[in-house]
């Protein structure tokens, strides 16, 4: 069993600050929210609101400059808890080619539980099942430069989940893939929330990538702008266009028919249906 | 289009022959070993000795002769340069004719066989190699091979990740460099006409954004394996662990024998 399931938050900022240099502004303002184990949170924004630099606060690759982040109750401040902090937390970038270190599909991910000490015939059985979980098995022998960009990403992600984290931050992972890899990862993503119950925060600009979440914060200029279900989000139509994010076609479509948000394609054609033969939604 | 798809650097054929499943430590010694018998071997004897161990392991490896031959073709000039030289220079009793008053001589002409001979063994036997022993296997048996220098402070492990990062990156690299010079061509670039100088300068344009995406490249990679819990060799395991059975002793001894017999019997005979 993943270690500590009775503490309900995994993930916690308290008032956190913080700035790349001491006499630059602050690019994250007095931050505080947690994270619950199971969770799924979408964190939406433009370019610049601060959402990478909170990815990489969450596993002490940066520490705050005032405030604190907690994972499991430990703070990422000391430098001898950032190992098992790290292993907790696995962080997923952008260019799954910047990412790949080996040559070969398996000893990529075996790579994090190598460096871990974990020994050599449970690391097999962790590379085979991290492989599985995101479908990459008969791949296992390949060279990374020879898959797809979407192929190359779900390796990555299988990098991580060989550490068996509690969760996964992923900062922008379909920023580079074609509309075929974004799928596969996103499906990828919600897979292992539902099914391992693996705590995922997705850090996107696509607004129709963050209606998938169970929860959505919106980022602003360093701080947090709104936080709610993505139906509670969507729904404050006016202050998000305040800040020129769109919500997704869906839920325009239907906010403009006075319904109530649909998240997806499926969900948004059925309640238009309904509305046309003039039956009121439930 | 793709200029430089052709590069066959670090090339593994992957197989399940006797040769690829030697252990790669017992390989590396085994190929060190042969060469060192090459140079210490003499005459004919020697040298055809030598090439019967080579035939037999290439034949047993299953890579078709065709790889290895092609493989050679890069060194074909400096091997004709030299072999040219040796025959035109070397000193002996047996006149044949002479060139430009430069006497050829039957010593000449046979160390300049046995030198293309030996040459060729010798870049045979690590093309041998490197096509039946993949990159991560070869990069661990050197990690291995050199941990004794870790003693003397010197970064071993550092030393292979490095190879490792290097062989993976190096696809990723031409990639991009095809990509660039594509982007440049499609704004007038022209690399491929004009004497050496011209074209040298040419590359300028595309060497310069290669080096800074590599460097941008580097460090992602750096905080991509820091959240890996990559903190240097210390505490580091293995998935495949390397080890030495019986039937990589079965091979290396009587391989070993073999070689301490090509170097004597050029001395006897």
């Amino acid at each position: 069993m993943r270690g500590n399931r009775k503490m309900d938050t995994l993930i916690e900022f308290s008032r956190v600050s913080f700035s790349y240099a001491a006499d630059s502004p602050n690019v994250l303002e007095d931050i505080s929210f947690s994270v619950r184990q199971g969770d799924f949170v979408a964190v939406v924004g433009h370019n610049g609101s601060g959402k990478s630099t909170l990815a990489k606060l969450c596993n002490g690759l940066y520490v705050p400059v005032s405030g604190e982040v907690r994972v499991n109750g430990v703070s990422t401040a000391g430098e001898e808890n950032l190992l098992a902090i790290r292993q907790q937390v696995g962080l997923v970038f952008q260019n799954p080619d910047n990412q790949l270190v080996a040559t070969v599909v398996e000893e990529d991910v075996a790579f994090a539980p190598e460096n871990l000490g974990v020994p050599p015939e449970e690391i097999r059985a962790r590379v085979d099942a991290a492989l599985e979980a995101v479908g990459m098995t008969e791949y296992k022998l390949h060279a990374p430069h020879r898959l797809s960009g979407g192929q190359k990403q779900r390796v990555t992600i299988a990098g991580i989940l060989a550490m068996q984290p509690a969760c996964i931050v992923l900062d922008e992972p379909t920023a580079m893939l074609d509309p075929e890899g974004r799928r596969e990862i996103l499906h990828t993503i919600c897979k292992l929330n539902k099914e391992r119950g693996i705590t995922i925060l997705l850090i996107t600009h696509h607004m129709d990538e963050a209606a998938l979440a169970g929860r959505v914060m919106v980022m602003n200029k360093g701080s947090i702008y709104l936080d709610g279900s993505p139906g509670a989000v969507f729904a404050r139509y006016a202050e998000l266009g305040a800040i020129d994010l769109a919500v997704p076609q869906t839920v325009e479509l239907t906010h403009f028919a006075g319904l109530p948000p649909a998240f997806n394609d499926e969900s948004c054609a059925e309640a238009l249906y309904s509305w046309i033969k003039g039956v009121k939604p439930c | 289009m793709p200029v430089l798809k052709d590069i066959t650097l670090g090339q593994y054929f992957p197989g399940t022959s006797v040769v690829h499943r030697l252990d790669p430590r017992v390989k590396i010694i085994l190929v060190v070993s042969y060469i060192a018998a090459l140079f210490l071997a003499k005459g004919l004897y020697g040298y055809a000795l030598s090439l019967c161990y080579l035939a037999l392991a290439a034949a047993v490896s299953g890579i078709k002769p065709i790889q290895l031959v092609r493989g050679l073709r890069p060194m074909l000039f400096i091997v004709i340069f030299t072999a040219v030289l040796n025959i035109l220079y070397i000193p002996g009793e047996h006149e044949l004719f002479t060139v430009f008053s430069l006497s050829v001589t039957l010593e000449g002409v046979t160390t300049a066989i046995y030198m293309i001979m030996r040459l060729f063994m010798l870049v045979t036997c690590t093309f041998l190699l490197t096509y039946t022993t993949s990159p991560i296997m070869l990069t661990a048996a050197i990690e291995k091979l050199l941990a004794p220098f870790k003693l003397l402070r010197l970064p071993v492990h550092e030393l292979a990740m490095m190879m490792t990062i290097a062989l993976r990156m190096v696809p990723t690299l031409i990639e991009e460099t095809d990509k660039i010079m594509s982007a440049q061509k499609a704004r007038g670039a022209d690399f491929e006409s004009g004497n050496i100088l011209k074209r040298a300068k040419a590359l300028v344009p595309l060497l310069v954004p290669l080096f800074v995406s590599s460097f941008r490249r580097a460090d992602e990679l750096a905080v991509a394996m820091e959240c890996r819990c990559y903190h240097g060799g210390a505490g580091r395991t293995k998935m495949k662990q390397l080890r030495v059975t019986a039937p990589d002793f079965a091979v290396a001894v009587p391989s070993l024998l073999y070689f301490a017999g090509c170097v004597t019997v050029g001395r006897l005979l």
